[in-house]
């Protein structure tokens, strides 16, 4: 029995004639071992244990610790989630902060790629320099500068909406003083600066993706296009999109499972996770099972959720990678 | 003119993007007196470095300072390179080098493990953390970070592997030379670009890693530098300067690595549907 011939990858397989040796091979095995006890233990073990924790009622550590016993409760946790009105606004929260936030992603993405890849050499490099920045920089420090421009003494979207004319404040937004005005009070608000820093961090992957992806297909295709007197808009529509449609299918599901469970700039903007107005599936689950009293079995159960949400995700994504990976 | 509206939008989009940037480390740099005047300076008028120097010498709580998490922060990402990049080696050798059966599962098992939400696993994790006594320790990181940062280590080692030409190692092994000998001396050599590639990545992951920071760790002198500068910074910010110079001390490493290997992340993520 041969392990090489087995493969399903037979193409890549045939041009092999330097390893014709009949025995089954133990050397791979041996060299994925590692990885495999790695991934096993510290990811798929825990995605299993989260599970098994959301059917029990786990209200302290030293049950954790298995000092105490665990008692079971079933779906119970499942049936107090589902039947708390407040996880309608937590899914609302989430479903529709993702949403927006993927398509001003990926609007804004395309249209940067779009734009590096029409200008010149040098400015082309300059735009792309800045882009990679805020790619590069981290969720963290990232968030924590845009907590400070929008600071409600000296923050500079403060003093912006301070030196609009008095009147014109007045008649738009009823105040002419904006200091002290606090910038994360209103839900809709907060949630309008959050989709600011997501979009601002994660545009720049798209931009450049679609550049690479724009940069591999015939330039010819678009030039003959606009010779013929097409509008960018129908170009793109026409040519660019069909070309690059496994490109866009990729980064959209990536991104929707990005914004889906985006953590540390929602919980950083918010200074922790007192704001229950605002929470999304992520900080949700976080601040059951670990904000005091914690409830680590009902934070199990809202993390089986959001997880079986971006299963189905993950699903449309690996069955287009693997498309791809074929085709290539 | 449609070049100049081109060139203008290019502005606009490279305004956007490096501003914070810009505004993180121009306002580091401005006296305190400049940072919370009535109109900002859009450069520093003053230049000092006297909030760097308050950082890096005073203690955020008695007796340990910004520096004492500045090495918390590196000896756990530094860890987790090190052993995520030896680990992904072999690995990325096995799939990318051998025709075996379980090859395929493997390559999407490590698709799909990649896509699982670890915000999803803080609790299952803190569980395993308390069970095994590693409880407010640093390795109780390393080994999480371990786990987040090997798939994708697999996943984009093993294009620099197979990059390698069989050619050579095949020349190696009519020479005589054993297994352990190709390994050593011809594949690692020529992978080790690879191996930088991929660490930096890893070591962007662990450096930058808060919510698992955060709860696995509850004494102070333990904290990496996020954990740290969300507790001391975070809740009543301020005193935005020392948090501006801390802010980019933490930032600079990390713009620096990810500029050095930013191109191998967009292929490793779209992993084949991209080319070039």
């Amino acid at each position: 029995m041969s392990s090489q011939t087995k493969s399903p990858e037979t193409a890549a397989a045939r041009e092999n004639p330097a390893r014709r040796r009949r025995r089954v091979d133990r050397l791979p095995y041996l060299l994925l071992l590692p990885a495999l006890l790695i991934i096993g233990v510290l990811l798929l073990w825990p995605l299993g244990q989260v599970v098994v924790m959301s059917f029990y009622r786990l209200n302290s550590v030293r049950q954790l610790r298995g000092d105490r016993e665990w008692p079971w409760v079933g779906f119970g946790n499942y049936v107090d989630i589902l039947s708390d009105p407040f996880f309608l606004t937590v899914l609302r929260n989430t479903v529709l902060f993702a949403a927006a936030n993927v398509l001003l992603t990926m609007v804004l993405g395309t249209l940067v790629g779009l734009l590096l890849n029409r200008l010149g050499r040098k400015m082309a490099t300059f735009v792309a320099s800045c882009v990679m920045l805020a790619w590069a920089t981290p969720a963290l420090t990232g968030t924590i500068v845009w907590k400070w421009i929008f600071d409600d003494t000296s923050g500079l979207v403060t003093w912006l909406f301070n030196a609009l004319p008095d009147g014109l404040s007045n008649s738009l937004f009823g105040r002419s003083d904006w200091t002290g005005y606090g910038w994360f009070n209103s839900p809709l608000l907060f949630f309008a600066i959050l989709t600011l820093v997501v979009v601002w961090h994660s545009f720049p992957f798209i931009a450049v993706s679609v550049l690479a992806g724009l940069k591999s297909v015939p330039s010819e295709l678009h030039e003959a296009a606009r010779v013929d007197g097409a509008s960018p808009w129908r170009v793109f529509w026409k040519i660019t999109f069909p070309l690059l449609r496994p490109v866009f299918g990729i980064l959209i599901v990536l991104s929707t499972i990005w914004d889906f469970k985006v953590f540390t700039q929602q919980f950083v903007l918010a200074g922790g996770t007192q704001d229950r107005p605002t929470f999304m599936l992520a900080i949700y689950s976080y601040a059951e099972a670990f904000s005091p009293p914690p409830k680590y079995g009902l934070g199990a159960a809202i993390a089986v959720i959001l997880t079986l949400i971006l299963l189905v995700v993950t699903g449309f994504y690996v069955r287009m990678v693997l498309r791809q990976e074929d085709e290539s | 003119m449609k070049k100049i509206a081109l060139n203008g939008a290019g502005l606009l989009v490279a305004l956007f993007a490096a501003f914070p940037v810009y505004w993180m480390i121009s306002t580091s740099l401005k006296p305190s007196s400049e940072i919370f005047s009535a109109t900002p300076q859009p450069v520093p008028t003053h230049p000092t470095l006297t909030h760097y120097r308050e950082i890096l010498t005073g203690n955020l709580i008695p007796g340990v300072s910004f520096l004492d998490f500045f090495l918390n922060s590196a000896l756990v990402a530094v860890s987790t390179v090190v052993l995520s990049g030896l680990v992904a080696l072999l690995a990325a050798t096995a799939v990318a080098r051998f025709r075996f059966k379980l090859r395929t599962s493997f390559l999407i098992m490590l698709l799909v493990v990649q896509m699982i939400p670890l915000e999803a696993l803080v609790i299952p994790l803190f569980l395993m953390i308390q069970r095994l006594g590693l409880y407010n320790t640093l390795p109780s990181l390393i080994l999480t970070y371990l786990g987040f940062s090997l798939p994708f280590a697999v996943w984009m080692l093993r294009g620099f592997v197979a990059a390698v030409p069989k050619e050579l190692e095949e020349a190696a092994a009519i020479d005589g030379a054993s297994r352990a000998q190709i390994f050593r001396r011809v594949l690692f050599p020529l992978v080790a670009p690879g191996l930088v590639a991929t660490s930096i990545f890893s070591f962007i992951t662990a450096w930058n890693e808060l919510i698992f920071a955060l709860t696995f760790i509850n004494d102070q002198g333990s904290y990496t530098l996020p954990v740290a500068m969300t507790f001391f910074f975070g809740r009543d910010d301020t005193n935005w300067g020392p948090v501006m110079a801390a802010s980019t001390l933490f930032t600079l490493p990390v713009i620096i690595f990810f500029l050095l290997v930013q191109r191998r992340m967009v292929s490793g993520l779209v992993a084949g549907a991209v080319k070039g």
